[in-house]
């Protein structure tokens, strides 16, 4: 059981900078569950390849959902595929983040109009955190899109209770 | 072999359940009964002159005005020469009998008509749809198709 | 040393300061990551991975037991290794006779050594797949010459 876990009602000198070493040590260190479906997983394959590289950012891909920080719902998701994204998202542990990369996994992309099995949006079954828009988005735009996530985790605080 | 001549040897073997050549076009097309499409497939196959031993593509039609069809797409490997065949089927009698058991490879093409049209194969070994999940209603390559509002809370359209 | 001979610590000591300091170690970084971590579990995230499916049936299954009988065989064989090791350092002070007390003991280790060989029982067996067969007729005289033929044809 967390000792501090969502226990104090207002900050102090203790928390903020506390906050400030864990919150700096997470961003540092953002595992990913990869979860590449369609083409925008070749973009992520490209960003995690030399030229662009991610794990200079701390990303590291691991295959389970138990040891993951952050899940890239890169590429189109069916609506065969959106309870498994569901469940996999239940099981992974707090604090946990999702990045949506692609226009498929952000509003459906270009099967809006006439996908009868695709999901329009992975926001419809787990939070999103950070949208990452493209046709596939290049390398530096997943990149940034880590970098905006490590923004938001850095206003992260203990004592906030969380949506 | 042309298919002119494949369609003269189908013609002195089954008679009326060959019913059309369409030539000059690309792939030019036979017409075939549905009643008939599991005897005529095993003698392509069989007939040493013919030896279509390779569906390359098994897909179904809605033309848009009350019948379905399904194609054939055959070729032989061994004479190296290709041909389609075509029936036809009203919307509300849609029976075609399973060539599963001539080309291994019709199971699931024939499932997926089934998932995707509604067109039933009889004497399919394992009937049951392919691509999308199980409890899923209607069929969406239909004309006519409606999408559903919500599936299992996730709402479908946009 | 000064602080050997106040605390009258011996070489044993020495280690068993050693094993304090590391258990301390990991119980501090244990400790922590209590204090800091949340802990908010509920039945649809403890439930078992499965690759986003849901669980079907028991995750303990059967093994083969080649597993274990290898296991057992290293265990009797391993205990003999390790009694050999302080035999090996002083058998000369007691002349033929260590040697021929250990030889006794080699010989009946190594009859049964050999029984389990001759029984199977080193034997790692696979399990067998089975490789579908289809049947199908291919009118012969039309195949190239030389083209390979398999025992399921016709």
């Amino acid at each position: 059981m967390g000792l501090l876990d969502q226990r104090f009602e207002n900050s102090n000198i203790f928390i903020t900078s506390l906050d400030g070493l864990l919150n700096w040590a997470r961003l540092s260190s953002l595992w990913q569950m990869q979860f590449g479906l369609a083409c925008c997983a070749i973009e992520m394959m490209a960003a995690s390849a030399s030229n662009f590289d991610i794990m200079r950012f701390g990303v590291i891909p691991r295959a389970t959902p138990r040891q993951v920080d952050v899940m890239f719902v890169a590429g189109t998701v069916t609506i065969k595929m959106a309870s498994r994204i569901k469940r996999l998202y239940d099981q992974m542990s707090e604090p946990r983040y999702v990045i949506s990369m692609g226009s498929c996994a952000t509003c459906g992309g270009p099967y809006w109009e006439h996908g009868y099995h695709v999901l329009k949006g992975v926001d419809r079954v787990i939070p999103v955190d950070v949208y990452v828009p493209g046709c596939p988005p290049r390398p530096e735009a997943l990149l940034e899109g880590i970098m905006k996530l490590q923004e938001k985790v850095r206003k992260e605080s203990m004592v906030k209770k969380r949506a | 072999m042309t298919a002119q001549e494949i369609y003269d040897v189908l013609k002195t073997t089954f008679g009326d359940a060959i019913v059309e050549l369409k030539l000059d076009i690309l792939q030019p097309w036979i017409r075939i009964e549905p009643d008939k499409t599991r005897d005529i497939c095993l003698f392509l196959r069989d007939e040493s002159v013919m030896q279509f031993d390779y569906l390359s593509c098994l897909s179904g039609v809605d033309y848009n005005n009350g019948t379905f069809g399904i194609v054939y797409h055959l070729a032989s490997m061994v004479h190296k020469h290709k041909i389609v065949l075509k029936t036809f089927c009203t919307k509300d009698h849609s029976h075609v009998h399973s060539v599963s058991d001539v080309w291994g490879t019709a199971n699931w093409h024939e499932r997926e008509v089934f998932d995707l049209f509604g067109i039933i194969i009889d004497g399919h070994p394992d009937l049951r749809r392919i691509l999308l999940p199980d409890d899923w209603e209607g069929n969406p390559l239909r004309k006519d198709y409606k999408v559903q509002e919500f599936y299992h809370g996730m709402k479908v359209p946009y | 040393m000064e602080l050997q001979q106040f605390l009258m610590l011996t070489e044993f000591g020495k280690a068993f300061i050693f094993l304090l300091i590391g258990a301390v170690f990991v119980a501090l970084g244990l400790l922590g990551a209590w204090i800091f971590r949340p802990h908010r579990p509920y039945p649809e995230k403890n439930a078992t991975y499965e690759c986003g499916e849901e669980p079907v049936g028991s995750a303990w299954i059967r093994l083969n037991v080649r597993f274990y009988v290898t296991a057992l065989v290293f265990l009797i064989f391993d205990v003999e290794v390790a009694v050999l090791f302080p035999w090996a350092l002083i058998y000369r002070q007691f002349g033929l006779f260590g040697f021929l007390e250990m030889a006794v003991f080699l010989f009946i280790l190594i009859v049964g050594y050999a029984y389990v060989w001759v029984k199977g029982d080193l034997n790692w067996d696979k399990p067998k797949p089975q490789i579908p067969t289809i049947h199908r007729t291919i009118v012969m005289s039309t195949r190239l010459e030389n083209a390979p033929v398999h025992s399921e044809d016709i």
